[in-house]
């Protein structure tokens, strides 16, 4: 066992009941574990589960808590590392405001179609990109705006998947 | 489904009665007015009034513990709920099986700051093991049995059920427990066979094997302790106890080395230092139990069995987990140990002849020819020596005195000590008693007690009048809250810096105004006859012993230090002075 720090994505399958995500996010503050992102929404409507996907590093020993704490929870149904678990895919989306004129304005509208990002909103001297991708796909577009007039970021967090036919 | 639609108050009661309950602990208010009106109509359940509210949950406790049910707790909204967060958090630390109803405003009010509201799911939440705010009276009579199905199963704990005064007033359908599963949480039971083969393997191998059993044994039952108790003897080992599980082990077997930990018995802390296999159950390697982490049992492969996978691995690896009950784990085990070969018990010898090493020490040795004043040990020996025969339950509060309770008093039988461990709760002893009296009325039932302690919630002697419950107060009176003075005098130079209480008041006055009778005892030669009285005298008694008022507690493991570097008396200092890390911890 290391004292690397690891990050690790999580998917965790729980009722959507009121105080669900009070409940998961008093278990992160509450025994000091890191949320380096948060994602959640209801997925099956018939049953009423929601699925949380969470970015959080830590030591080994302490992820292995981590996914038993979580489990523990008596709303919980399941808990999945998906780190452990084999390939997946991870996506974030981000909504990026950039404000400007002339040339600067010109080069953020080329560097986002490198970056297959869209344009959503856009007025004479600002635009709105939606991009959706990594997070390290989504840092670099943003470092890349900085100087561009970059002035306003929102991002939903990771949402994640794994791979081939397998159902979680 | 019952074909009459009743109304919530109703749907309470009714509930309660068919979850087996026979008696609930509370204190009303506005907001559960219906369900008092609800009792007052009935027969079936017992209430039990008690005189603020957080002395209804540690009651609650003392009654869960001592029969291996779930204690019922009824309090009104805002600050009733608010008083019993504390009982709600000693019973999650220490596992208890708690149903709390807590009153709340009516819907439509929720979130205006109304009166006596309080966020009291937002409150509890981390306190508990699970809580639900019920909105809808439809889904009323589903969520109390259920209820009952998370505080009992798997990892025992406290739930709450809060309740708006409308859905108690409003009409709604009955359902019975049948169906009563949660629709997810099952904790698993039964322990993978690959894990216990190896696990048995071990044990038979082991040259210095080691059980260190704790208080999820006692919670997994009668059953579960036999096994364990079959098993340590089946394979000759060594056994020791936390503080929760005392009563697990039969304290008479001379496999037994005592209490581990803090105030462990020295043979017991070397035990687990030095032993080559230690194989706990139901315990969860407690930092009142390691001592220093990385210089904890150095030596000794591990086996953890609990039903709680979050404690396995949680503080200290080990080799081979076994998830489930401990009853089940256990059977499976002792299956596997009695046909296994037995390897040549030459090593196994050896081992238990260090252990006799150890044991000569006699590690509990104090001054036991003082004749001037009541050493603490000397009050706790008399105690046990002239009651064990009556099959008493034993309940503490926190301090000194506690460890002492722990390290004198002697249990055969699980069920029969009741202490505030994970949370050190003072002001635990003495509702606990009152609620081990409820559930065992003939039973001599004592509080050993600090006199700080025992005064955090002493109002209860108003309660234990009015059931006219027998309950003995054992108050082993130092006149410091003796457990800081002795800190003080370990970690910050004997500066007793408010740890003395300059005005205590007269115990046997304070009994007498409660209805109880009140002794006082300063000699030791008066001990004895004033133990008999107290056990003879029918009703209810308060014993104040004043004892040794410089007496510490040893052995000791100071914070931040090993097994193998406890002190085992005032004369001993240790080696080094404790360690900067050492005065941070608690
Ligand atoms: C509610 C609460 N407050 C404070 C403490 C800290 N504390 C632990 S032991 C103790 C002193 C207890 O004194 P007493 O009941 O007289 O027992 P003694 O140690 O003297 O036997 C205190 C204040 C605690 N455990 N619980
Ligand atoms: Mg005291």
């Amino acid at each position: 066992m290391t004292d690397n720090i690891e990050r690790h994505t999580i998917a965790v399958l729980v009722d959507n009941e009121p105080g669900i995500l009070a409940r998961v996010v008093g278990l992160f503050s509450g025994r000091g574990y890191n949320i380096d992102s948060l994602t959640v929404a209801e997925v099956d409507r018939a049953n009423r589960l929601s699925r949380i996907t969470i970015v959080t590093s830590g030591t080994p020993m302490v992820i292995e808590q981590i996914k038993a704490q979580l489990s523990r929870l008596v709303p919980v149904h399941r808990v999945h590392d998906l780190t452990d678990e084999g390939p997946f895919v991870e996506r974030e989306m981000a909504l990026i405001k950039v404000v400007g004129r002339g040339e600067a304005r010109i080069e953020s509208l080329r560097i986002a179609d490198i970056f297959r990002a869209s344009v959503i909103d856009t007025t004479t001297e600002s635009f709105v990109f939606e991009l959706t991708g990594s997070a390290e796909k989504l840092n670099a577009f943003i470092a890349l705006m900085e100087p561009l007039g970059l002035v306003e970021v929102s991002r939903t967090g990771a949402v994640a998947i794994a791979r081939g036919p397998a159902k979680f | 489904m019952s074909a009459e639609p009743i109304c919530g108050a109703d749907i309470v009661i009714r509930a309660l009665v068919d979850q087996g309950v026979d008696v609930v602990f509370g204190y009303p208010g506005g907001a559960v007015l219906p369900i008092y009106d609800s009792l007052f109509k009935q027969n079936a359940l017992r209430h039990i009034l008690v005189r603020q509210e957080g002395g209804a949950v540690h009651a609650a406790e003392g009654y869960a513990r001592s029969t291996g049910r779930v204690g019922v707790v009824l309090v009104t909204s805002g600050p009733g709920a608010t008083n019993a967060v504390t009982g709600l958090t000693d019973a999650l630390m220490d596992s208890v099986p708690i149903v709390c109803l807590t009153g709340q405003v009516p819907t439509h009010l929720i979130g205006n700051d109304a009166f006596q509201e309080a966020d009291t799911t937002g409150i509890t939440r981390p306190c508990t093991k699970h809580n639900y705010l019920v909105k809808d009276v439809a889904d009323l009579a589903r969520v109390l049995h259920e209820a009952f199905y998370v505080a009992k199963s798997g990892r025992p704990g406290p739930v709450v059920v809060d309740l708006p005064k409308d859905v108690l007033f409003a009409a709604g359908p009955y359902s019975g427990p049948e169906q009563a599963q949660h629709k997810s949480y099952r904790p698993q039971l039964h322990p993978d066979p690959a894990r216990v083969a190896e696990a048995a393997a071990l044990i038979v191998a082991a040259r210095k094997p080691l059980f260190y059993g704790g208080g999820g044994l006692v919670n997994s039952g009668p059953e579960a302790c036999a096994r364990f108790t079959e098993l340590v003897r089946t394979v000759d080992a060594p056994c020791t106890l936390t503080l929760m599980g005392l009563g697990a082990f039969p304290a008479s077997d001379p496999h037994f080395l005592g209490m581990v930990g803090m105030h462990g018995l020295y043979e017991s802390n070397m035990a687990m230092h030095g032993c080559d296999l230690l194989i706990a159950v139901g315990s969860r390697f407690d930092d009142r139990v390691t001592g220093r982490l990385n210089a904890f049992s150095p030596g000794s492969k591990k086996i953890h069995i609990d039903i709680d996978p979050s404690s396995i691995n949680k503080n200290v690896r080990v080799d081979v987990p076994l998830l489930g009950d401990c009853a089940a784990v256990l059977g499976a085990l002792l299956g596997e140990c009695k046909t296994a070969p037995r390897p040549e018990g030459a090593a196994r010898q050896a081992w238990w002849k260090e252990i006799d090493a150890w044991r000569a020490r006699d590690c509990l040795r104090y001054d036991r020819a003082r004749r001037d004043l009541i050493k603490p040990q000397y009050a706790l020996e008399r105690l046990y020596a002239l009651t064990r025969d009556r099959d008493p339950f034993i309940t503490t509060e926190v301090g000194q005195h506690q460890m002492w309770a722990a390290q004198f008093y002697k249990f055969d039988k699980p069920y029969h000590w009741m202490t505030s461990g994970g949370l050190g709760t003072m002001g635990y002893g003495l509702p606990a008693a009152m609620g081990v009296q409820v559930a065992h009325p003939g039973a001599l039932v004592i509080d050993i007690a600090g006199e700080a302690s025992i005064l955090m919630n002493i109002q209860e002697m108003s309660t234990i009048a009015q059931y006219r419950l027998p309950v003995k107060a054992f108050i082993l009176n130092n006149q410091y809250m003796g457990m800081v003075r002795q800190w003080q005098e370990l970690l910050h130079g004997g500066r007793y810096s408010e740890s003395y209480t300059a005005a205590l008041p007269d115990f046997v006055k304070l009994a007498e105004a409660f209805g109880a009778k009140g002794m006082r005892v300063e000699r030791p030669d008066e001990l004895d006859d004033a133990i008999r009285a107290m056990i003879e005298t029918p009703g209810a008694v308060v014993l104040d012993v004043a004892v040794d008022q410089t007496e510490n507690c040893f052995p000791m493991i100071p914070s931040g230090a090993a097994h193998n570097e406890m002190l085992l008396g005032p004369a001993d200092k240790a080696e080094q002075p404790v360690s900067e890390e050492g005065m941070v911890l608690v």
